[in-house]
């Protein structure tokens, strides 16, 4: 029923935002669902869309289902990049598909300290996680920054740029003419992965009920901290993750524009996903749909992806704003 | 090192916003929408200034669009309680599309060739700088010495007592919200009408945010947290001497700097912090 409703909505949405920029509802609708799934290019470009956005996604619902509003996903994506980077900066050598799954590691364990940095801040010195994961962003973006034009510049030292990885250590393509990549079925295994380990494990039970009611998770003496920091660590390691399947499947090097502000995008697509890890495989369809689908779009009319970003914020707005208000309802005729 | 005058005009708009979410968040609002706020004062304060001919026309303009925007953030923030980060994250998403799309649709791919009129400027500063200087001891005042202040300040600590001694913290919150919007509105439109002459999309690039962040690396006091903006100010200008006299210093790790200070800060004082107690919480009226 959920399902049905927030569905209806995101498409609502969409309609709304054209109408709003006065495009041709109809032909914007055909422009965007040739560009998303019209051909196999197409199809391909909306799975490797939505394939950052479904993990760091993934990120944003452990984090905040334990309460933690992790807004650091940005910092997180680099700094789990910045220490890819560095294995292969380090370990050039390596055998290619030792070398791949060792950054994929490397990456998401970077991912995960800096945000058990946050979390610590929060459970042992009280300093709220929305604040540090702010400034540990400054932070990061700076890091990387300093990273490419410095120590992991490419050894022929032109451009602030890594050395690009030899194509056997990326992911494996499936079609030369399309950038899709085995990331993806990582992506959705995470998904799986963590809606096994939030529903079916004492761990992630633990988890929501420290998010849910703190109160009444310390009366049954959970460990509400022990808690947060696991769910920051799982949050940050997805969000790592997320850049070094970028890197290995996509990119193949990192730049001072590595991350393309999915660890904020990720908030809206975990949020229409309910929170959920399948119902986050589905909103990161839809936005990863409608990202591919808006450079077709914009090679016809004058808007582009940016009508996107106003698309999750009128679904996340009217999804919250109608939640509160039957809330308020029910709380009055109660 | 750039001038003085120079600097003060650099460290404005981040001053200007931080001031307003100073108000915000002593009032218990933490405004993550801040960065939206700028981005759309930015967009419409250089349209107004471009259509009209006169930018302190777009500066009135923008400052007016914070303040719509921000009636919008208390409309889900305040009268439905909606959680204030997925509030603000939503409407800076929303503003980065609006603005984006509209600019482009109007002006097409780059907007380089825009150039809107400028300020007039008496020793190198302008109006909305020495506003900005008067503001500082303004807003400490207000929140420090004024009964009005003492509620507002008691709403970001302890809502409960608020409402017991007769005030709205509903009202006090949107009260707020609108006095931080018009100053974020402002420092938007300052940066494209004032600093840039252009607008380019998301030109405020995390200003908004930077913003957040001197509010608590200031602790919360209007002085210091005009200081720390002009110290981000002129370790980011540091950069390009550095640059232009070749000194091999890593100058990212001077602008990340006052960020570290910042955790520094918060790990040293940890809950003893000077963030106000309810900073970040919906109040709902309880029956």
């Amino acid at each position: 029923m959920r399902v049905i409703v927030v569905s209806i909505g995101l498409v609502l949405a969409l309609v709304l935002t054209l109408l709003m920029f006065g495009l041709p509802v109809g032909e914007s609708l055909g422009r965007l669902w040739e560009g998303a799934f019209g051909s196999e290019a197409a199809l391909s470009r909306t799975l490797v869309k939505a394939t950052p956005l479904l993990l760091t996604g993934l990120g944003m619902v452990i984090a905040w289902r334990a309460g933690m509003y992790n807004i650091g996903g940005e910092g997180q994506f680099i700094i789990g990049g910045l220490v890819g980077a560095a294995l292969f900066k380090i370990a050039p050598s390596l055998a290619p598909g030792l070398l791949n799954v060792g950054i994929l590691c490397a990456t998401a364990l970077g991912g995960a300290l800096y945000a058990l940095l946050a979390a610590w801040l929060q459970v042992s010195r009280g300093v709220q996680v929305v604040i540090s994961t702010i400034l540990l962003n400054f932070v990061a973006i700076q890091a990387l920054d300093w990273a490419v034009s410095g120590p992991l510049r490419r050894a022929d030292g032109r451009l602030p740029m890594t050395d690009v990885l030899p194509n056997p250590a990326m992911l494996q393509r499936f079609d030369r003419q399309t950038d899709l990549h085995s990331g993806v079925f990582v992506a959705l295994l995470a998904a799986l992965a963590l809606f096994v380990f939030l529903y079916w494990t004492r761990a992630g039970f633990r988890i929501r009920v420290v998010g849910t009611n703190p109160r009444a998770a310390r009366t049954v003496r959970v460990d509400a901290g022990r808690s947060q920091l696991l769910a920051m660590a799982i949050s940050g390691g997805f969000c790592g993750l997320a850049a070094g399947i970028e890197y290995t499947g996509l990119t193949g090097q990192l730049d001072t524009g590595f991350s393309q502000q999915w660890g904020f995008l990720a908030i809206p697509v975990a949020l229409l996903g309910g929170l959920n890890p399948i119902g986050t495989i589905g909103s990161s369809l839809y936005f990863g749909a409608l990202f591919a689908g808006s450079e077709n779009l914009a090679r016809f009319t004058k808007s582009g992806s940016t009508m996107v970003y106003v698309i999750q914020a009128v679904a996340v707005l009217g999804f919250v704003g109608l939640q509160a208000w039957q809330q308020r309802r029910r709380e009055a005729s109660a | 090192m750039i001038s003085l005058a120079a600097l003060l005009v650099y460290s404005t708009p981040v001053a200007l916003a931080a001031l307003g979410e100073t108000v915000n968040q002593k009032a218990g609002s933490l405004n993550i929408g801040i960065e939206g706020v700028m981005l759309s004062g930015a967009y419409f304060g250089m349209v107004a200034a471009l259509a009209t001919g006169s930018p302190g026309l777009g500066l009135v303009v923008g400052a007016v669009f914070g303040l719509a925007f921000s009636i919008l953030q208390a409309l889900f923030t305040v009268a439905l309680s909606v959680d204030q980060v997925v509030v603000g994250t939503a409407l800076n998403l929303l503003a980065l599309g609006a603005t984006g799309t509209l600019f482009r649709a109007r002006f097409g791919e780059s907007g380089a060739l825009l150039s809107v009129p400028t300020l007039s400027k008496f020793g190198g500063v302008d109006a909305v700088v020495i506003l900005t200087l008067a503001l500082v001891p303004a807003v400490a005042l207000l929140l420090f010495r004024t009964r009005w202040g003492l509620a507002v300040r008691a709403a970001g600590e302890y809502p409960e007592a608020v409402e017991a001694s007769g005030y709205s913290v509903d009202r006090l919150r949107l009260a707020a919200l609108l006095v931080g919007g018009a100053m974020a509105g402002l420092a938007g439109a300052y940066l494209a009408v004032g600093i840039a002459g252009s607008f380019a999309t998301n030109m405020t690039a995390g200003r908004g945010f930077i913003a957040i962040a001197m509010v608590t690396f200031g602790r919360w006091n209007p002085f210091w947290t005009f200081g720390a903006c002009l110290l981000v100010g002129a370790l980011d200008s540091l950069q390009y001497v550095f640059q232009a006299k070749g000194i091999g210093i890593a100058f990212q790790a001077l602008i990340a700097l006052p960020y570290i200070v910042a955790l520094l800060v918060l790990l040293g004082v940890g809950r003893g912090s000077a963030a106000p107690a309810a900073l970040g919480r919906p109040f709902r009226r309880s029956a």
